[in-house]
C-alpha cells in the first residue's frame, strides 16, 4: 500500500501514539502521522496539510470531535477523506450523531489493533 | 471543589445540543435498575476489558490495600446526566509509572505530563467502559474529560454518595484502586 497520511485528532498524546501502533499494526507501515490535541487544531492542520485519513476521539476540550467532524464539511475540508471516530461513547445514539456529522467508521475505546484494521483499512483501500 | 467541577463538565457532554438528549434523558429513569448500575462485577470487567485490550496486562481484584506509597496518581472523571458522580482511578508512582510504560510503549521515571496524561486516559476509558455495560447510561450519561491529582499525602472524600464500588486490583508487582462514586441517579 502506498504511503498514508493520517490526521489523529485527541486530546491525549498517549492515545494519539497508541492509535499510530493500532495503524501501522494494521498494516499502514508507510504512514505519515500528523497530530492535534483538539478539533480547532485539527482543523488547522487539515488548512494545511492534505490527509488521506482521519482519526478522532469525540470527548475533547474546547472543540469536541463532533464539531470537529460538523467543522470539516461545514469548511469543505479533506473532501471526500474518510473519517474514524475512536471513543469511549459507545452508545447508538453517540453513534447515529457520528455518521450523521459525516464520520464513516466508529471505534471504540478499548479498542484491539485488529478492530482498528476491520475498520480503517477497508476505507483506505476504497478511497 | 474538584469533582463539582467534573460533574459540571460531565453535565455539559451529557447535553451536547440542549434539548432532545436532555428530555430523552428525563423520560429514562435509572431508579429501577439499580441493582445492575450497582453490580461490582461490571466494574471488575471494566476493569479486565481496559487493562487487556489497550496495555495488554492482566490484573485481578484483591481485597487487600496496597501499602500506600508517597507519591500518589490520581485521576476523576465526572457523570453527568442520568448519573452523577465520579470514576476514581488511584495509584502510587510505580503502578502508573508501569502503566504509562505499558501504553506508550516507553519507559518513564517520574511522574511527568506523558505520565499524567496515560493515567487520564486509563480512568476515562474505564468510565467509559462501565457506564457502556449499562443501556440506560450509555446513551444518557456523558462524562468530563479528566482530571489528574498528583502529591503526597492526600485523601479523597465523598460526602454521602448514593453508593460507591471501590475496587483494589494487582497488576504484576503493582496494585492500583478504582472508585465508582454515585451522588445522584434520576
Amino acid at each position: 500500500m502506498s504511503e498514508i497520511r493520517a490526521l489523529i485528532v485527541d486530546d491525549s498524546s498517549v492515545m494519539r501514539k497508541i492509535v499510530e501502533r493500532s495503524l501501522r499494526q494494521a498494516g499502514l507501515e508507510s504512514l505519515v502521522v500528523h497530530e492535534a490535541g483538539s478539533g480547532a487544531e485539527g482543523l488547522e492542520v487539515l488548512k494545511a496539510k492534505p490527509v488521506d485519513l482521519i482519526l478522532s476521539d469525540i470527548n475533547m476540550p474546547s472543540m469536541d470531535g463532533l464539531e470537529f467532524l460538523r467543522q470539516i464539511r461545514a469548511q469543505n475540508l479533506a473532501p471526500g477523506v474518510p473519517v474514524v471516530m475512536i471513543t469511549t461513547e459507545s452508545s447508538e445514539e453517540h453513534v447515529k450523531q457520528a455518521i450523521q456529522a459525516g464520520a464513516r467508521g466508529y471505534i471504540r475505546k478499548p479498542f484491539t489493533a485488529d478492530q482498528v484494521k476491520e475498520r480503517v483499512l477497508p476505507l483506505v483501500r476504497a478511497a | 471543589m474538584l469533582l463539582n467541577g467534573v460533574r459540571r463538565a460531565a453535565i455539559a457532554q451529557a447535553r451536547p445540543d440542549g434539548g432532545c438528549e436532555k428530555e430523552s434523558a428525563m423520560a429514562v429513569s435509572l431508579r429501577a435498575r439499580m441493582d445492575l448500575v450497582s453490580d461490582p462485577r461490571n466494574l471488575d470487567a471494566s476493569v479486565e476489558e481496559v487493562f487487556q485490550l489497550m496495555i495488554g496486562l492482566a490484573c485481578r481484584r484483591v481485597s487487600e490495600a496496597p501499602e500506600r506509597e508517597p507519591d500518589s496518581v490520581t485521576a476523576v472523571v465526572g457523570f453527568g446526566g442520568l448519573l452523577s458522580g465520579a470514576c476514581v482511578f488511584s495509584s502510587g508512582s510505580a503502578a502508573a509509572l508501569n502503566i504509562a510504560g505499558h501504553m506508550a510503549g516507553m519507559k518513564f521515571s517520574e511522574i511527568d505530563d506523558t505520565v499524567k496524561d496515560a493515567v487520564g486516559e486509563i480512568c476515562n476509558m474505564l468510565a467509559g467502559a462501565w457506564k457502556g455495560k449499562i443501556p440506560e447510561l450509555a446513551a444518557n450519561c456523558g462524562l468530563s474529560v479528566p482530571a489528574v491529582i498528583t502529591g503526597r499525602d492526600y485523601r479523597l472524600h465523598v460526602q454521602a454518595p448514593e453508593f460507591q464500588l471501590h475496587h483494589i486490583y494487582r497488576c504484576g508487582d503493582t496494585a492500583f484502586e478504582v472508585t465508582i462514586v454515585c451522588d445522584g441517579v434520576q
